[in-house]
């Protein structure tokens, strides 16, 4: 077994993080060196939190090095984690403590209409990634993890789930595709995720497999809410399974599709315009409003172009889906005000609904404005809408008088 | 070791600054000297040449001229930040000349005078006084100049020079364009920075007075930013300054999303308290918070139909287009940082160059910065009476200069956005390591976690109340902060004062300590 290892990350633009260096030693007890731009603020704290850590993991001599470029406690303790048990083995988890602030739970029909990529081992970006008011956080282990770093990865994330305010946000974990993706489940479940996002799915089978390991994870813990699936649809095959995908498990909530990947898979560009990916966009629509889940689209990928942004977004709700991803913060508000009603729509929806409950009152089966007849599927997405407007904050409290003074 | 007293702010101070007496901080306004400023000597224009050519062959000769000998006092600028090439070769001069123990008495230093770290171990120079960062600051921080450092804002360096309190031997001001008769210009030429208002004071008081260039253009040098009338000498080297480090091509506002909610939150605060209305005015910083708090001003002030009377610069190419779309009627500038803003200054008559004599100094009959409506500064470190730092760290080193930052806490609302956790650094904490500011004068704090209204400004904390905006006490969102990162150890420093920091009047407001290497 090596005696060796490295962990964490350290250069010059390398903030928020460490790197810890841990050599097994015979002899000589405990030894620490520390290097730290914090050091003069929390260098007895640092050292007093390896030391608990190496005695945690029952590790009596060793020589450690912390060069540490501000990384928080939780960081630490996953890169101290990590470095030992890449040279003992061990089922232990050295755990910092379920924050208060991260026990809420989430629904199955609430708002996805952002949703933020933050990178699995990347820990500058997590602490204030819930202060942009994402609909759902989505601590990635997928693709946007080295392969080398996928263990640590792991053990960072499943800290961070435990100690980062997400402020309200859908708590997500990106899993890897296949097995690894199975045995990423057993990292991160127990500590309150809501939702699991499946890359490049193509087969109900699968997330079966998936759904089964989660209940039995969440068995042994003694957890009882449910976790949400979100598949990802990246390939022609997933296209033409998007429906078996979405009714497969009942706790699939949302379809989403992958168009950087589903475009090379037919082998063509991905356009801002996207013609080329309007059949699978369409197909997985009418798939997940058939499963009764939502459709959500995928990432836009050019951070600096708002307008675009802003013109996608818009173009993808009349389509019919019900949100996209992010992969920087600034694209939240574009986004939510994109798929959030428009003011005119409101206001007719609101003349629908004050309509409907008079109707109602009245004991008429049939709703009407005037002289004209509304059908029940309009008023049902009249009342879609005035649901949304209330939700997102877009009508005041009590709108219901203000509608009838006018 | 010289006496501690405690000041007016709870602050020990020292009484005695390299053998000069000091002044403890007695409150804000309760210090009132007495006496006559300081005056240079009487000149005579029968000594200089009735031609009006003031110009020698070089720095050295220069220098001899104007009578350098030991321990004198001379002042160089900062007007070419990081660029500039002058302080050194003065240094360099003197060095050759084998003469010691000088104060160097700079409007700010910058890492680009690294070079001058071995005049200090030499005894060339005996002590700075001015701002300094990067290596300078560590090696002053860590103890090992020989004096003791003094820090003043930008209108505390004018003050000072006029009181007396401060004699400049030999000023030397380098001029991007002068004549031989002593007029300059910061407008044209290679090193073109705009302005040369921190030379003001130098050349108003200085004993003798040197002008620097590497664009000598015949008489009359216009406008004369500084006027030939005070110089005593004239010199033309090869280049003066490295112009991609005086100011930048093109200044880009940040694209962190965190300083962008910082700007985006600041800028709603001073909507919702009324702040952005008709014929006000603005500081606006060239940081990358302070340059996106402008954009979103800018928004609002388009969506509302405003028109600010004006804006206090920092002049970049983002002021500069807000005046040339009508929306400021002037800038009043004390340093430009791009070239848009060289070339707006010298074309446009509303884009105004000020000094610190008109903008900050607090002996005077008055000043402007109490005229500006709302400043957005920075600060490292703000402590729960909302008392700020704006020169070490909180590992105690020196990092920045004051700037106009002190002076600038006299406008009619003084903002801070700042990051309340920066990679396990809290901004906010129990006290401050060094005291630059009082809390009495700082009345928003702004983070991405929450804004504190200081409990002294009820009006704001009533404009603001319904705004739905994130309102917290300084001391929640302290708590906030120690929650993330933990605690703070206390900072151990050693006994050895480096340096005073010094008040707008000034009276020292507090002290900085050696710091304790790292091993």
């Amino acid at each position: 077994m090596d005696k060796l290892s490295v962990t964490g990350n350290k250069g010059q633009r390398i903030r928020s993080d460490c790197e810890l260096k841990l050599e097994l030693k015979s002899e000589g007890g405990i030894i620490i060196n520390l290097e730290s731009k914090v050091k003069a603020m929390y260098g007895r704290s640092i050292i007093d939190l390896c030391k608990k850590g190496l005695e945690f993991f029952e590790v009596k001599n060793a020589v450690l090095d912390v060069h540490d470029s501000g990384a928080l406690p939780f960081v630490i303790m996953a890169r101290l984690e990590a470095a030992v048990k890449y040279l003992i083995k061990t089922d232990r988890e050295f755990l910092p403590a379920m924050s208060d602030d991260n026990t809420y739970t989430s629904s199955r029909d609430r708002f996805r209409f952002s949703r933020l990529y933050l990178p699995g081992n990347t820990p500058s970006m997590m602490l204030n990634a819930g202060l942009h008011s994402p609909d759902g956080i989505i601590l990635d282990l997928e693709d946007s993890v080295s392969p080398r770093k996928k263990y640590e990865a792991r053990l960072l994330v499943r800290n961070a789930l435990r100690q980062i305010n997400f402020y309200g946000a859908e708590r997500m974990v990106r899993i890897n595709q296949g097995d690894k993706g199975l045995e990423d489940l057993e990292y991160v479940l127990p500590h309150n995720v809501h939702l699991v996002l499946v890359p490049k799915c193509e087969s109900g089978e699968y997330l079966k497999e998936l759904k089964d390991k989660t209940v039995e994870i969440l068995k042994k813990h003694n957890f009882i809410q449910d976790v949400f699936f979100m598949p990802i649809i990246e390939s022609a095959l997933g296209v033409e399974k998007a429906y078996e995908i979405a009714s497969s498990t009942d706790n699939v909530v949302a379809l989403a599709i992958g168009l950087e990947d589903y475009t090379a898979d037919l082998g063509v560009q991905r356009t801002k315009e996207g013609n080329e990916s309007l059949y699978a966009r369409m197909r997985l629509v009418n798939a997940a409003k058939a499963a009764g889940v939502q459709p959500i689209d995928s990432v836009f990928s050019d951070v600096t172009d708002m307008q675009a942004l802003e013109e996608t977004a818009r173009l993808s709700k009349s389509y019919g889906f019900e949100g996209m991803g992010c992969i920087h913060p600034r694209q939240i508000q574009v986004i939510k005000k994109a798929f959030a009603p428009e003011p005119d729509e409101i206001e007719k929806a609101q003349k629908i609904v004050m309509a409907f409950r008079a109707a109602e009152e009245k004991g008429l089966g049939v709703v009407s404005i005037g002289s004209k007849m509304i059908d029940p599927p309009v008023v049902d997405r009249a009342r879609r809408t005035i649901y949304l407007a209330e939700k997102l904050n877009l009508l005041p409290d009590g709108w219901e008088s203000k509608v009838d003074e006018q | 070791m010289t006496k501690l007293v405690r000041n007016a702010a709870g602050r020990e101070v020292v009484t005695e600054i390299n053998g000069q007496k000091a002044i403890p901080f007695q409150g804000v306004g309760a210090y009132k000297p007495e006496g006559i400023k300081h005056a240079p000597h009487i000149s005579s224009c029968s000594d200089y040449p009735a031609d009006g050519n003031k110009q020698v062959d070089s720095i050295r000769e220069a220098l001899l001229k104007a009578g350098i000998r030991d321990g004198m006092t001379i002042s160089t600028h900062h007007h070419f930040r990081n660029g500039d090439l002058v302080a050194n070769m003065v240094f360099d001069a003197i060095k050759k000349l084998g003469v010691k123990g000088i104060r160097w008495f700079p409007s700010a230093s910058f890492p680009c005078h690294e070079h001058l770290i071995q005049y200090l171990e030499d005894g060339t120079i005996h002590h700075i006084e001015g701002s300094m960062n990067g290596p300078l600051g560590k090696y002053v921080s860590e103890g090992n100049m020989h004096g003791m450092a003094v820090l003043r804002s930008h209108g505390g360096r004018y003050q000072a020079v006029q009181d007396g309190e401060v004699e400049i031997d030999i000023a030397v001001i380098g001029a991007p364009a002068a004549d031989p008769f002593g007029n300059a210009n910061g407008l044209e030429g290679d090193s073109a920075c705009g302005l040369l208002g921190f030379a003001l004071a130098d050349s108003q008081y200085a004993d003798k007075v040197i002008v620097v260039t590497d664009n000598m253009v015949p008489f009359p040098c216009i406008p004369w930013q500084i006027q030939g009338n005070n110089v005593d000498l004239t010199v033309e080297v090869e280049k003066i300054g490295i112009p991609e480090r005086i100011v930048s091509g093109t200044t880009r506002i940040t694209k962190s999303p965190d300083r962008l909610l910082l700007a985006e939150l600041t800028a709603r605060f001073c909507d919702y308290a009324g702040i952005i209305k008709e014929g006000f005015s603005f500081q606006s910083g060239a940081g990358g918070t302070s340059l996106a708090v402008g954009e979103f001003f800018k928004s609002v002030m388009k969506e509302k139909g405003i028109r600010a009377r004006f804006a206090r610069g920092g002049s970049n190419k983002y002021l500069v287009s807000m005046l040339e779309e009508g929306l400021v009627d002037y800038i009043l500038d004390g340093q430009t940082f791009d070239l848009d803003g060289v070339r707006s200054m010298r074309d446009n008559p509303r884009h105004v160059w000020t000094s610190p004599f008109t903008s900050y100094n607090y002996h005077g009959k008055g000043n402007f910065a109490p005229l500006v409506d709302v400043a957005i500064l920075g600060a490292t470190e703000v402590d729960v009476n909302f008392n700020a730092n704006v020169v070490t760290h909180s590992d105690g080193y020196l990092l920045h200069g004051i700037g106009g930052w002190q002076n600038c806490l006299f406008s009619k609302t003084v903002i801070l956005p700042l990051p309340l956790v920066r990679d396990r650094v809290p901004v906010i904490i129990d006290e401050v390591t060094t005291l630059c500011g009082p809390g009495e004068l700082i009345d928003v704090i702004v983070t991405e976690r929450g804004i504190a209204v200081n409990p002294l400004r009820k009006d704001l904390i009533d404009a603001v109340k319904d705004s739905g905006l994130p309102l917290k006490s300084i001391h929640e969102l302290k708590d906030e902060a120690e929650k993330i990162c933990g605690k703070p150890e206390k900072n151990d420093t050693g006994e050895k004062v480096i340096a005073a920091i010094k008040w707008v009047d000034g009276t020292v407001i507090d002290i900085v300590r050696k710091v304790k290497v790292q091993e």
